[in-house]
Parts: structure tokens; C-alpha cells; sequence
């Protein structure tokens, strides 16, 4: 209702169509993308959208062109998005680690579904968790957030692009089916009322200019081409420079320094949501549509006498393990419902180290876990 | 001082990133020089200008010019330079790829950027070959050739890139030589300044990797190959199909005025504008 005093307006919005509206506040110019079940809402409002506010909609040719796309346009100087799911994602994985090694703020969007391959493109699914950390090659660091509401696609898409312009990184939206195509009430604020945060841009004149310095922060400042400070950009590995090297101290600087911009400001990146943790004996970890289904679990245990809380995980990568940790030492059990075979609980144990009892609650047959199905456990557990 | 010192002090990354990657004798060095030349014609800035490259030996060129420059993923280059060039259309975008990186990785999005005609330059440099990983046979690899991944003799057919590109619907096509450095000067300066998509083949050697296993000679013999085997489109049109056998031509393939993308998109922006407004 804040939003409404404040000249913000409220709508009834899917999902994928709240994301739109959440870069287009954060200032997202540029989207490129190819048509994929259950992402495709995104690109269609996002043709329409975009130009209207003077920015750029190309539908390129397929998901690894749209992940090149975006880069180029970064690097231009527009905040860039794509939007994808399954299929489409593991074609971005290339592009994707470019983002990563030369250091380019983009978002990617993937609506998850069923798989592996093809699997089902119309039914829910959180089979994309490790992929997500893991998809591209070699080590890099990467920020994933995990929508569950309507609002949250709003909301967290613009933090997306906030951190993907802070840490100068590639930022994925993991949302889910569900989550996607859900139609329901949101507060869009006034656009004046949306914090939003732009990439620093050099200041010193263009021969001091050093694109991959290493500074306190570990996030060099970031010129956009045609602004007069021509620079090389490469997925080599680079010197501070930007030219390709070899030199086991120049290689070793970046590798750290990529890691360190991340690990240094996690308490920045790490997101959770809680709810009634205080004096929780039994705790549900969950995230995406799941973390509803575990709310009202939550909820209705407590209403039986049962200590229950939930953490509700924002960001998944890197894994909030200052905040799960601490949680875990305190509780009998934890329950992680998830709609795969055990991704985020593996995380969950090996951040516990057998500390308290983990179970999990696992559904892969398209439909999502309901609160009942949680609820019945918590009453166990 | 001498014009080419000029050229050089003006547009190469001379006194950090000497000496190149590049075999002596390479078809590479040629095309760089033909590059600055005809950038330099044009009078355009240097800050005006991006070159985007690929993967390949073709793909370190970008590292020695003094521009805006993007290093990007094999066979990606068309992708990111469309990004770029929509971001901010008065750049001028220079895209630089291989035979391989253009045609076989990339082929998809080289067709695809010729039929949408966005306003960019494509200079594909053709060696016949996958050079710096030492010799596999590429689209371009002629039926019978030797290669490392071809030891009884290619059997595959080689792709005509200039004619794939104007097939795909590029605003303007061209193919030059190594060898014919002027024409290629002439052909570059008229591709830059094209509205839309345009393309320049040129037609190189590696003597390192497909001349030696083909018996072609060294870098002058191939040299000689080209001038020898190359026809003057003009005269080309006028030959029977037996009498270019063996033989390509150079010169101007395709110049034709289409609907350039970024304009079309600078109307499709006025009408979402006007229909924003309408619904307000």
C-alpha cells in the first residue's frame, strides 16, 4: 500500500511479465532472446517494451547468439538481459563464462522446467540448481537468486541487475514454471522509488585508464566503447591490461581476484528470507515456488504446537552459508523439499558436516510439492 | 616520416603488443595492413571504431589494432558485434573471423546476419584451413585436399563463402586476395562505408599448415598461387563454367541498397512510443 501512496500503481501480473517490468525499472536497454516454453512471455513484452522506452529487442537465432548479444551490448554500455529455460541455458553456457572471465554485468532469466534435454517443457522443475553454479566451464565465480512470488520477480530482478552492475558479473534469475506463469496481485513502485545502481564508469583520463586493474573494491571501473578509452576485451586470460597472458602471477591475480570481488562482499550478495526461526526445533530450507508451499507448512505446524521454522533462500549462489550454519546448530531436524533428486540439500549437508539430522523431500514427476506433502513430514520429522 | 610508419604509429598497439603471434609469411599481416589502410581512408575516429574477432589465428588480430576491441568466443563474433552495434549504432563495427570461425562454428549466425542486414562490416579471412590447431580440414578445404583430420584426402565440398553471403541476402559482397593488396585496400574502404550487411572474403594462405601438406610451396609460391589463379569478376562473368574451374573470382560479387536493420528498428521505436502514449 506504501507503493500506492508513493505514485506506484498496483497490477495483475504473470510472473515473467513482472520480471519485464522489474529490468525495465532497473534500466535494462537491451534484450535478446529465442523463443523457449515456458520463458517465451519475457521476450514478447519485452519487444514491445523495450522499444518504448528507447532500448533495443532483438530476437537473434538461437540462445548462444542471445548470450553473445547481451555481452556486446554490455559492453556498449546498455544494461542487457536474456531469458531462457533448459535448452536454451545449457546453449548459453559458452557466452556465459565469457561474461564471467572479462567481467561484463549481464542477466540471465532461466525459467526452469522439467529435464534433462527436451524433457517437459510445460511442467515445473528445479533440476537447474548445480547448473546454474557449475554450467559453464573452468572456475568462476557466479550469483544466482531465486524468485518465488510475482512480487519477487519484480523486485529481485532488480536487485539482479543492482549486483550485476556492482561486481561487474554475469547475475542468473532462477524462476521456475510456476513462479512464471502465476497471475497475481503486485505493487510496482514509482519509478523515482526503485533503487538502482549503474556500473562505475572510469574518470580519470583515457592513457591512466587501466580496464582490469586490481582495486580495494576487486571490481575495476568499467568504460563503454565509443567513450573514448579503447581497450581490449578478450576471454583469454588476461593482465590488467586486458591482453592475454600467460605469466603464472598475472594469471593466478585475476583467477583470485574474480573469486575475491564475489567473496568479499557476501554479506552484500547473501539473501535469505525467515520465517519464525527464533525458537524453531524443525527447519524447512527452500526456495523458488517450493518456499510458498513451505511457508503455509510452516504456518500450519506451528498452529499444530510444532516449533517449526523456514528459511527461505534468495540467493543460492554463493550459497548463504552464514546464515543456514548458524541455523542448523540450533535446530533437531531440517526438512529440504525440492523438486529435484537433491541438489540444494547437498549443499545444505555438506554445510551442516552431520551437525543435525537433514532430510529431504524430493518430487520429479512435473508437479510441485504441496504444503500438505510438507506438512505430513514436519509432523514426522 | 614515411606514410606506412604513420599508419603504424596511428593505428597499432606497436610498442606493447610486438612481436604477433603470426607464422612469417602469414596472410594475416597482409590483411591487418589493408585494414589500417583502408580505415584510415575513411577518415573515421579511432574511437568510433570496434573490431570484434573470433577464434583463430585471424582472432589475435584484434589485439594489435589501437581501437575499441572484443576478443570474443569461437565462431561468436557476429553475435557480440550485434550487440554492440545495436547498443550504440554510430559505432562503426569491424568484425574480423577465420573460414572456420565464419563458416563452420559460426555459420549460423554469419547467414543469419546477412539476412537481417544489420550495419556492420564482415571481413572473413580464407586460408583454406584450421591453422593454429595445427592443420584439420575446414568448410573451405577443397575436395581432396590433405589435412591432419584428412590424411586420404578431403571429402567433403568447400563452402563459397562470398557466394553463401550473398546467397543469405548481405547488402554488399566482395572477395580479394592477399596477393592483390590494392584492390583488397579498395575493397575493405567500399565494405566500411556500405550501409548494411556487409561481407569481404579474402582469400589467403597457410603455407605453415595446408601448403606444406599440399605441396603449394612456400608463402611467395602461394602468393603466386593467388595472383595465377584469381579472375577479375568482370571477366569472370564471361567464362564457362569449365574455364573457372580451379580458378575464383575477385572483385565486387554483390552492392545492392535493402532495408538496413538499425533504421527499420529506429521506426518499429517511434511506433511503440506512439502506442505507449496511446494507452496512457
Amino acid at each position: 500500500m506504501n507503493a500506492l501512496k508513493s505514485g506506484g500503481c498496483q497490477l495483475l501480473l504473470q510472473g515473467n511479465e513482472a520480471i519485464v517490468e522489474g529490468a525495465i525499472a532497473a534500466g535494462c536497454r537491451f534484450f535478446a532472446g529465442y523463443p523457449i516454453t515456458p520463458a517465451t512471455e519475457i521476450s514478447e513484452v519485452m519487444s514491445y517494451r523495450l522499444p518504448a522506452v528507447d532500448g533495443t529487442f532483438i530476437q537473434m537465432e538461437d540462445e548462444i547468439a542471445s548470450m553473445g548479444a547481451i555481452v556486446g551490448a554490455s559492453l556498449a554500455g546498455a544494461k542487457s538481459m536474456t531469458a531462457t529455460s533448459g535448452p536454451g541455458f545449457s546453449l548459453m553456457q559458452e557466452n556465459l563464462g565469457f561474461a564471467c572471465i572479462a567481467e561484463v554485468p549481464c542477466v540471465i532469466v532461466n525459467v526452469m522446467r522439467g529435464g534433462p534435454s527436451t524433457g517437459i517443457p510445460t511442467q515445473v522443475s528445479q533440476g537447474d540448481v548445480m547448473q546454474t553454479r557449475w554450467g559453464t566451464h573452468g572456475d568462476h565465480p557466479i550469483i544466482v537468486l531465486s524468485v518465488s512470488t510475482t512480487q519477487d520477480c519484480f523486485s529481485i530482478t532488480v536487485k539482479a541487475f543492482n549486483l550485476a552492475e556492482k561486481y561487474r558479473t554475469p547475475v542468473i534469475i532462477l524462476a521456475d514454471e510456476v513462479v512464471a506463469h502465476t497471475r497475481e496481485k503486485i505493487f510496482l513502485p514509482h519509478p523515482g522509488e526503485v533503487e538502482v545502481i549503474d556500473r562505475i564508469r572510469p574518470n580519470m583520463p583515457p592513457d591512466w585508464y587501466i580496464p582490469y586493474e586490481d582495486t580495494s573494491r576487486g571490481v575495476p571501473p568499467m568504460a563503454a566503447f565509443g567513450e573514448g578509452y579503447r581497450y581490449h576485451v578478450t576471454g583469454l586470460v588476461h593482465d590488467s591490461r586486458g591482453f592475454p597472458t600467460q605469466r603464472p602471477d598475472e594469471v593466478k591475480g585475476l583467477m583470485s581476484r574474480l573469486f575475491r570481488k564475489i567473496n568479499q562482499h557476501f554479506f552484500d550478495i547473501q539473501m535469505v528470507e525467515e520465517e519464525a526461526t527464533e525458537d524453531a526445533e524443525v527447519l524447512t530450507v527452500a526456495y523458488g515456488s517450493v518456499a510458498r508451499s513451505a511457508r503455509r507448512a510452516t504456518r500450519e505446524a506451528r498452529a499444530r504446537g510444532i516449533k517449526a521454522g523456514m528459511i527461505q533462500l534468495v540467493t543460492l549462489w554463493p550459497f548463504p552459508r552464514q546464515v543456514v550454519e548458524p541455523m542448523l546448530r540450533k535446530v533437531r531436524a531440517v526438512l529440504v523439499p525440492e523438486l529435484n533428486v537433491g541438489q540444494v540439500s547437498r549443499e545444505v549437508k555438506r554445510v551442516n558436516q552431520g551437525v543435525t539430522r537433514v532430510e529431504t523431500l524430493n518430487r520429479i514427476d512435473g508437479n510441485l510439492i504441496t504444503p500438505e506433502e510438507i506438512l505430513s513430514r514436519l509432523l514426522k520429522i | 616520416m614515411a606514410e606506412v610508419t604513420k599508419l603504424i604509429h596511428k593505428y597499432l598497439r606497436h610498442h606493447k603488443k610486438f612481436p604477433h603471434v603470426w607464422c612469417p609469411g602469414c596472410g594475416n599481416g597482409i590483411l591487418l595492413g589493408a585494414l589500417i589502410r583502408a580505415i584510415d581512408r575513411t577518415r573515421l575516429e579511432k574511437d568510433e571504431i570496434v573490431i570484434v574477432s573470433g577464434i583463430g589465428c585471424s582472432g589475435r588480430l584484434s589485439v594489435y589494432v589501437d581501437f575499441n576491441t572484443l576478443h570474443t568466443t569461437h565462431g561468436r563474433a557476429l553475435t557480440f558485434a550485434t550487440g554492440v552495434k545495436l547498443a550504440n549504432p554510430k559505432l562503426h563495427v569491424i568484425v574480423i573471423m577465420g573460414d572456420g570461425d565464419a563458416t563452420a562454428i559460426g555459420g549460423n549466425h554469419f547467414i543469419h546476419a546477412a539476412r537481417r542486414n544489420l550495419n556492420l562490416t564482415a571481413i572473413v579471412i580464407n586460408n583454406s584451413i584450421y591453422g593454429m590447431t595445427g592443420g584439420q580440414y575446414s568448410p573451405t578445404t577443397p575436395y581432396g585436399s590433405l589435412a591432419t583430420t584428412s590424411l586420404y584426402g578431403n571429402i567433403e565440398q568447400a563452402f563459397s563463402i562470398a557466394e553463401l553471403a550473398a546467397m543469405a541476402g548481405a547488402s554488399m559482397v566482395s572477395r580479394g586476395t592477399v596477393y592483390h593488396t590494392k584492390l583488397l585496400d579498395d575493397l575493405i574502404e567500399k565494405a566500411i562505408q556500405k550501409r548494411g550487411f556487409s561481407v569481404v572474403e579474402v582469400i589467403s594462405h597457410c603455407h605453415t599448415q595446408y601448403g606444406r601438406r599440399n605441396k603449394m610451396g612456400n608463402a611467395a609460391d602461394m602468393l603466386l598461387w593467388q595472383k595465377n589463379s584469381a579472375v577479375r569478376m568482370e571477366k569472370a562473368r564471361t567464362l564457362s563454367h569449365e574455364e573457372m574451374k580451379d580458378k575464383f573470382s575477385i572483385g565486387v560479387l554483390v552492392d545492392r541498397d535493402l532495408p538496413v536493420y538499425t533504421e527499420e528498428y529506429g521506426k518499429v521505436k517511434e511506433m511503440a512510443k506512439k502506442a505507449m502514449t496511446q494507452m496512457r
